[in-house]
């Protein structure tokens, strides 16, 4: 039974009181909701939302390896390890909201999460507090991908939904999905600002006149904008996800090219600091973690780095120092569970301290906003049977997140084998996605939750076992390079009908081998064999949506069961505070 | 002030007059052995008479970390040295190492531009030969098969 909100308050005055006060993470008041203004200025933050208007349920992972420097440093510590780390006492809504422990009870408890009806009463009352004209709120993109009525409305849902939340700027990721000219089209309907320094039109697109921000430097978009909050300029510069046409499809966006850009972004930050009179300067960064903190290593003048892409809910910033002093770098979770909240105090025009939080947004505590939920309910209503189809009930916990696979994915791969008759499936390591209950009913919807996109094509071919090989090969060099400007941040490649062993701590080419199919027999390197999959980045596959093939195989089932999922055997991570093997 | 598409213009304007005109020039400077070597060392003997290059911070070599596509990499090279006589590029592991060569005369500045191919995650070598010695600096640039975006 879920707790009812004046159980739910006494719950998190009692969590505030056992460890947290230590951190500072949440005063001690009643509700965590209540956290006092302490600064000049308020940042408030959320990334990643993945279009999840309505609350879902999204575990955390039980594996999120850091490897060399980044071993144990967060976000990669999981499950306890995490909750000693950040003085979380378990058994209490931030211990449910930060960590995967316990899942299934614990969601059943305290409910679920997100939801934009409930995240506009909570900014809502975060803007009141700081004051008239105190606070900016900033978007990190992904945002517009994620849910059904993200796709069938082409974005508008939530490009709608995030000028009534009042979302003052915004950068990008797979909101390039849907193409340049959508992207243009539905940024120009809308009154929030999209800033991206590394969004580079190329220079023959250009030359064959495809539209840029600024001639000159090339910048697709706005690099930076300034806003004056609370008597103090605020300069935000934008981050898109530097990798966005390697990991999604180029033929979306032809015209641009991104990369970190790191030296441009330092002379872009000097640039601001010498000629703009700013009082700080904010990264909204969709980089992901790591790579944020490298970067934050290597460019000076960044009050801080308010980041996504790795969906990692980091309670606490890292503080990170480099050649021109201190930088913040956070990281703000995803499917719209968090709202990061930056209070920074000035003295003169520079930033002298601050206080950070991210809070989760649990729906059972806040009500819902009527004129968003308005707004939801409108956009859903023409869909509605399509959203509420039950395709069957699951006896287990269904979830994505984790660095090898989860149930969701395990049930994708299973069901491309099964209808598309491959001997082999495999599924990109994506990191949204919420999770079903044991116990649920799975609805079109839900499968949608993980399936929605613009490249959602199958495909069924031969493949050697060298390629195949290659393919892992190449998506763990993605995840586990030794130096973060190599990472593309998604998790690795999901499989079913194969079992592989992997060590992580090798180099490219060294870490994958024993590779078997299901019968226990080794895949051999010049053999070929059957194998599928889905939402392929070069050319557009052949076959039937993914969401076809997996509602066929859902459709066909009363009631799902399914064991533990395919994850690889790992060596070399023994100890590692960023894995706990269930 | 030129604005970047009117300078595109008129560079690719002069580039396409400049070749019209020196085509037998160009065609005289091709080192077919050095061009077709299968391997880092003999391509750079071929081409500057040997491979020991003294490792220098004073050449900036930028190129993406991880290539948008492998088919077109957009690769720069600079450096402050004097007597710079000519700065040649490899990319180890493909077929032929050696994608470019710059010859330099006195009075040019040198920092060139130019875009490659590049057949699979490779180490990217700049050598600049300056003053009768080879210096060299190199960068790992990834291509990848990509597709797995958070």
């Amino acid at each position: 039974m879920s707790l009812s909100r004046r159980e739910f308050l006494h719950m998190l005055g009692m969590a505030s009181a056992g460890g947290l006060l230590s951190n500072k993470l949440y005063a001690s008041d009643q509700s965590m909701y209540d956290i006092g203004s302490t600064g000049d200025v308020r940042i408030m933050h959320i990334t990643d939302v993945h279009g999840q208007l309505s609350p879902v349920y999204f575990r955390e992972p039980n594996v999120n390896l850091g490897l060399g420097a980044a071993n144990g440093r967060p976000p990669h510590i999981v499950g306890e390890e995490l909750l000693k780390f950040y003085g979380i006492a378990p058994n209490t809504p931030e211990a449910h909201a930060f960590s995967y422990l316990d899942f299934d009870a614990a969601a059943q408890k305290y409910g679920k999460v997100g939801g934009y009806a409930h995240l506009a009463t909570l900014v809502k009352q975060l803007r009141a507090e700081a004051g008239d004209g105190n606070s900016l709120l900033l978007d990190g993109g992904d945002s517009w991908q994620g849910h059904a009525t993200n796709l069938w409305t082409n974005g508008q849902d939530m490009m709608d939904a995030m000028d009534l939340l009042g979302v003052d700027i915004m950068t990008a990721h797979w909101e390039a999905t849907y193409g340049e000219e959508r992207m243009r089209e539905l940024l120009n309907g809308s009154n929030v600002e999209f800033v991206a320094q590394n969004i580079i039109v190329d220079e023959v697109a250009m030359f064959d006149g495809a539209e840029a921000y600024d001639e000159d430097t090339g910048h697709a978009f706005k690099p930076y904008t300034i806003k004056e909050r609370g008597g103090k300029r605020i300069a935000v510069v934008g981050q898109a996800f530097p990798y966005t046409p390697i990991a999604n499809p180029q033929r979306f966006i032809p015209n641009w090219s991104y990369g970190i850009r790191h030296d441009a972004l330092q002379e872009l930050v000097d640039d601001i600091r010498a000629n703009e009179q700013v009082d700080a300067v904010i990264l909204l960064s969709h980089n992901g973690m790591d790579v944020d903190i490298k970067l934050a290593e290597v460019v000076s003048g960044i009050d801080a780095i308010m980041g996504g892409h790795t969906h990692d809910g980091m309670p606490a910033p890292i503080i990170v120092e480099n050649a021109g002093g201190k930088t913040l770098v956070t990281n703000g979770g995803s499917n719209g569970k968090f709202v990061g909240v930056l209070d920074l105090k000035f003295s003169g025009n520079k930033v002298s301290g601050y206080e950070y939080r991210l809070l989760p947004v649990f729906a059972n505590m806040l009500d819902a906003d009527a004129e968003m939920q308005a707004h939801i309910d409108a956009v859903r209503a023409p869909f509605a049977d399509k959203l509420g189809e039950v395709l069957c009930r699951t006896d287990a916990l269904l979830y994505r997140r984790g660095n090898f696979n989860g149930t969701w994915d395990q049930v994708i791969c299973d069901a491309m084998v099964d209808v598309l008759d491959a001997q082999i499936a495999l599924s990109p390591g994506f990191r949204w996605g919420p999770s079903s209950l044991a116990g649920s009913e799975i609805t079109m919807e839900d499968l949608m939750g993980q399936t929605a996109m613009t490249y959602p094509e199958t495909y069924v071919q031969e493949m050697t076992g060298e390629t195949i090989k290659v393919i892992l090969e190449d998506v763990a060099d993605n995840l586990f390079h030794e130096d973060p400007f190599y990472q593309q941040g998604g998790d690795m490649v999901r499989t079913s009908g194969m079992s592989y062993r992997i060590d992580p701590t090798q180099t490219m080419g060294k870490r994958i081998d024993d590779m078997r199919l299901s019968d226990g027999s080794l895949i051999e390197a010049d053999k070929t064999y059957k194998v599928s999959g889905w939402a392929t980045v070069g050319s557009v596959s052949p076959g039937a949506p993914i969401w076809d093939v997996a509602a066929e195989y859902l459709r066909a089932k009363d009631t799902l069961t399914m064991g533990k999922p395919d994850t690889p055997e790992m060596v070399g991570v023994d100890g590692n505070p960023g894995v706990v093997e269930l | 002030m030129l604005n970047r598409r009117s300078f595109l213009m008129r560079t690719i304007a002069v580039s396409a007059g400049a070749l019209l005109l020196q085509p037998l020039r160009a065609m005289a400077a091709w080192n077919e052995k050095a061009f077709k070597a299968t391997d880092l060392n003999s391509a750079m003997t071929e081409l500057l008479g040997g491979a020991d290059a003294e490792a220098s911070d004073a050449i900036q070599l930028s190129a993406p970390d991880i290539a948008e596509n492998g088919a077109v990499v957009q690769v720069s090279v600079a450096t402050d040295m004097a007597d710079v006589e000519s700065i040649s590029l490899y990319v180890e592991k493909n077929p032929s190492p050696l994608a470019a060569q710059f010859n330099m005369s006195e009075g040019m500045s040198a920092d060139v531009t130019t875009r490659i191919k590049m057949r699979s995650t490779s180490n990217l070598i700049a050598v600049v030969k300056a003053g009768g010695k080879l210096y060299s600096t190199q960068k790992e640039v990834k291509v990848t098969i990509g597709g797995c975006g958070g």
